[in-house]
């Protein structure tokens, strides 16, 4: 019993990081209906750029906030020569855009700042310290207060800021909302802002656990799953699909791994997002769209 | 005559909007029956149940002696009911025959094996579909449209495109969902003698949406009014023509 | 029977491609023969056959094999590779276990496992349309390679967990050589480009870009739409599987589970996007777009002698980023891919000669 604890509230730690990355993908497909295929590319670009900086010698904030302006620049070009090209497209077309786009991320990120590995420090101890039988580790507590706190600001943001509410508007009916004098080029490039500071953040967290290498670039492929449970609009659903995500996984490598002889956990999350389709095709939090004839 | 299709207290409400309400009525064999009522009074929403694209929430729908509470469109369009759309639900990047063909799918027997080797039950079956969708592009005067891609056609000519496609298969009950919409007066009576024609022709019974009053009352024997999902007349051109709820629910005074 | 004439507009110059096998069509169709087996084989380098021409044409048929699904069918797939690896792995397992199967059988045997399996993992999408599809692809995307390399069965046990090609041969000819491969190779997909379009013009075709292009109007004029879809997942992985074989055994000579990966399968995917959905011949121009760039890249690279990009990390980099912003651009201006391009051009020319 004390093992299936201690499995699941690592589960549960990891799949709050799936969640953190998430975010990311909601704030976008809220705003522009599109899978970001390259939101993983950004937590790449986000934490390599912030870890060379750190290495020349910067502050750890002097580095945020450059690389948070390097994002920001790149929402802004990536509004202007992708997203707007391809307003009224359809969603496989926008994806293939995003994945072309992550390719564009990933080659210039690492032929411009190198392909090594480097490895991120940010001071928090991340060694499981023993509390009463289940393993925490400092580093997994500051990761859920942090979790926790953006998720409380972007709820705040969208419900009471202006520019919240115009987001919501957007998501809710494009048309509608520009017609009421709402700009999509001005938030799409807020929206893609802020998932860019979003991302740094997770990149910052993942980098620190895992070394800021190119396999960050593919949490993407596990985001899929976890918003395909949680919803694609949501951002709790985002976190709740990534506490599912993660919980399930892990116990799935500890208890039908033996029966398989090894781990199943890099197809498992697929077959849990296949078969939460099949009951609830817009997840647990999302939109469900009506067709109409 | 006979009533080949009969509504029994159906229900539809989306998102807490009652699109038709408790709507019971019949029609006749071989006869041309009209739905009009004011915008959003239920008419596409009816169709769509009538041939199981919409699943109503209670009540039953009878075709052909068999009593259904709701239907796949499969299978309605294997009993017998074919239908246009309101926004023509073409297939945009096939030609004019390919969407005439396809409509014929319903009567394609040949296992899919044979239709890609050519071989067994899949000759008999091209020679026959060619002959029928040739036989009504001929009819509804497609003939030189025949290999144009459907998306590059005018919207007069999409809409006898999607007329031929549900017509080709001979259905039993033809449901038409505004076949007159976007024409001139010309097109529109044009329109009016083709479905005249059909239904004399073919004995296909037919129901049909429409907007223009004027010319259901040429057109069909039996007229339906809703308002608000609700049945509020139910008679011959004349009955309704004169009935006062039905003058009330088009100028609005009386809910 | 009364028929209504009324005035139809000129027409315009947007016209489906003939049905019928016209002469050009033959015409076209003979030259190919002409040039892919008699030409090609007498004309081509070993490195010309071995390092572009095999693998353009192996990768074009992949193309085919996943247009028909998604270009045709309109069913979103990511794990195109997957159903290739199922292929070659299913080969050599009948090969190393069934003893004296001559090679087209085992190429239709693997073709045929890989159908079943592909039926499998597509019916999902008889509940699950449009993008959340691919998370049922891309499952079977990351399941054969774990399946792969945790049973070391399907590798006959083989330390490295690789399968290597068999020897390639038939009726006593031996295929070994970079010609043989090449007329293996070119044999194959001369047969299922002809299968390809016997599917594509046959009412198995039609139904499925009707219900690509409007599904629920599919169901309503009583096509059987969950059938259908199965039977494109079924003859696309059938495709998928001899791609699978083809590219193992005849141009790599050895793969393991991680050779049929993600990245594979988007670049299967980029063909199809380049070359042209719902195409036959486009899937070739695209297959040589990906084939050609990386090399043309490394000429240049060479020519232009910037020391700074021999290193090799940073000339795949690029190559990603120009891949990146070539797919970006053929969306934006030409979704349709090059074919479409090539067909407007062909149209254009004929208005200007005057029909």
């Amino acid at each position: 019993m004390a093992y299936f604890l201690e499995t699941l509230i690592a589960g549960l730690f990891a799949g709050l990081m799936y969640g953190l990355v998430a975010i990311g993908f909601v704030l976008i497909y809220k705003a522009s209906g599109v899978f970001n295929f390259a939101q993983g590319a950004m937590v790449f670009l986000a934490a390599l750029v912030f870890v060379t900086l750190v290495e020349h010698g910067a502050n750890f904030w002097v580095a945020f906030a450059l690389t948070s302006g390097l994002m920001v620049l790149t929402a802004v070009a990536v509004e202007a020569l992708v997203l707007r090209p391809l307003r009224n497209r359809d969603p496989l077309t926008l994806f293939m855009a995003t994945l072309g786009l992550s390719f564009v991320i990933d080659g210039a990120a690492q032929f411009f700042l190198g392909t090594d590995v480097h490895m991120l420090d940010l001071g928090i101890d991340d060694i499981a310290e023993d509390y009463g039988g289940l393993f925490i580790s400092w580093f997994d507590i500051v990761a859920s207060l942090i979790v926790v706190a953006l998720v409380a600001v972007l709820g705040i943001v969208f419900s009471r800021t202006r520019m919240g509410v115009s987001l919501r508007a957007v998501a809710d009916d494009t048309l509608a909302a520009q017609s009421i004098g709402i700009r999509l080029p001005v938030i799409w490039r807020i929206v893609w802002s802020v998932a860019g500071v979003v991302a740094l953040v997770a990149g910052l967290l993942w980098g620190a656990r895992q070394g800021v290498q190119f396999s960050l670039s593919l949490v993407t492929l596990k985001a899929l799953p976890v918003l395909i449970i949680g919803g694609f609009s949501s951002i709790p659903g985002a976190i709740v699909g990534g506490l599912i995500v993660g919980a399930s996984e892990a116990l799935a490598d500890i208890y039908l791994g033996p029966l398989v002889d090894g781990s199943v956990s890099t197809w498992f999350a697929y077959i849990l997002a296949v078969a939460f389709l099949l009951v609830r095709p817009a997840g647990l939090f999302g939109d469900r769209d009506i067709e109409r004839v | 005559m006979a009533s080949l299709l009969e509504l029994v207290d159906v229900s539809l409400s989306f998102r807490g909007v009652k699109a038709l309400n408790a709507l019971s009525f019949a029609v006749a064999e071989g006869e041309i029956c009209a739905l009009i009522g004011p915008n959003g009074a239920g008419k596409s929403s009816l169709l769509n149940v009538i041939n199981g694209v919409y699943r109503a929430d209670s009540g039953d729908i009878v075709f052909d002696g068999s009593r259904f509470e709701a239907i796949r469109p499969g299978r309605a369009a294997r009993l017998g009911i074919g239908r246009t759309f309101q926004h023509n639900a073409l297939f945009r990047r096939l030609t004019v025959r390919e969407n005439v063909l396809a409509g014929l799918s319903r009567h394609g027997e040949a296992s899919f094996v044979e239709n890609i080797f050519r071989f067994g039950r899949d000759g008999r079956e091209r020679t026959d579909f060619a002959g029928r969708a040739d036989h009504v592009i001929a009819f509804l005067g497609l003939e030189a449209e025949r290999e144009r891609i459907v998306a590059t056609l005018p919207y007069g000519i999409q809409k006898r495109v999607d007329l031929a496609r549900a017509l080709v298969s001979e259905p039993k009950l033809l449901l038409l969902d505004e076949p007159m919409a976007g024409m001139n007066q010309d097109e529109k009576r044009d329109m009016s003698r083709i479905i005249t024609e059909v239904n004399r022709a073919f004995g296909t019974t037919i129901v049909l949406i429409e907007h223009d009053v004027g010319i259901v009352l040429g057109l069909a024997s039996h007229i339906v009014v809703l308002d608000y999902g609700r049945k509020v007349a139910d008679g011959t051109p004349e009955a309704v023509r004169n009935d006062p709820d039905v003058i009330a629910a088009y100028l609005g005074t009386v809910h | 029977m009364t028929t209504i004439q009324d005035s139809i507009p000129e027409a315009g110059p947007a016209e489906a491609l003939p049905s019928g096998a016209t002469l050009l069509q033959i015409g076209l169709v003979a030259a190919g023969l002409v040039i892919a087996f008699g030409l090609v084989p007498s004309l081509a380098s070993d490195y010309w056959l071995s390092s572009i021409i095999i693998p353009t044409v192996v990768m074009g048929l992949a193309g085919i094999s996943l247009n028909l699904l998604q270009g045709y069918a309109g069913l979103v797939s990511l794990g195109s590779a997957a159903f290739m690896a199922v292929g070659a792995f299913s080969a050599y397992n009948l090969i190393l276990r069934v003893p004296g199967l001559p090679l087209p059988a085992v190429l239709l045997l693997a073709g045929l496992i890989a159908a079943v399996v592909g039926v499998f993992f597509g019916l999902p999408a008889l509940r699950i349309k449009g993008f959340y599809l691919a998370a049922s692809t891309l499952g079977a995307q990351f399941f054969f390679p774990w399946l792969f390399t945790n049973y070391p069965w399907f590798s006959n046990n083989s330390q490295s967990l690789t399968i290597s090609a068999p020897r390639l041969e038939f009726l006593g000819y031996d295929l070994q050589s970079p010609l043989g491969r090449y007329l293996l190779v070119a044999t194959v997909t001369a047969l299922l480009i002809g299968l390809a379009f016997l599917v594509v013009r046959s009412r198995l075709g039609r139904e499925w870009m009707a219900i690509r292009d409007m599904e629920t109007a599919a169901s309503v004029l009583g096509i059987r739409v969950a059938r259908r879809k199965l039977q494109a997942y079924a003859v696309s992985s059938f495709f998928l599987g001899i791609t699978g074989v083809l590219w193992g055994f005849a141009y790599l000579g050895t793969a393991d589970a991680h050779t049929y990966n993600l990245d594979k399968s988007f670049q299967i995917l980029f063909i199809v996007l380049i070359g042209g959905t719902a195409t036959i011949f486009g899937n070739f121009l695209g297959a040589a777009f990906i084939v050609l760039t990386p090399i043309l890249l490394d000429h240049v690279v060479l020519a232009a002698n910037i020391a700074y990009l021999s290193d090799q990390g940073a000339i795949t980099n690029l190559q990603r980023v120009i891949f990146g912003a070539i797919i970006i651009f053929i969306l934006i201006k030409e979704p349709d891919g090059l074919s479409a391009w090539i067909r407007r051009g062909v149209g254009a020319l004929r208005a200007r000669l005057g029909r």
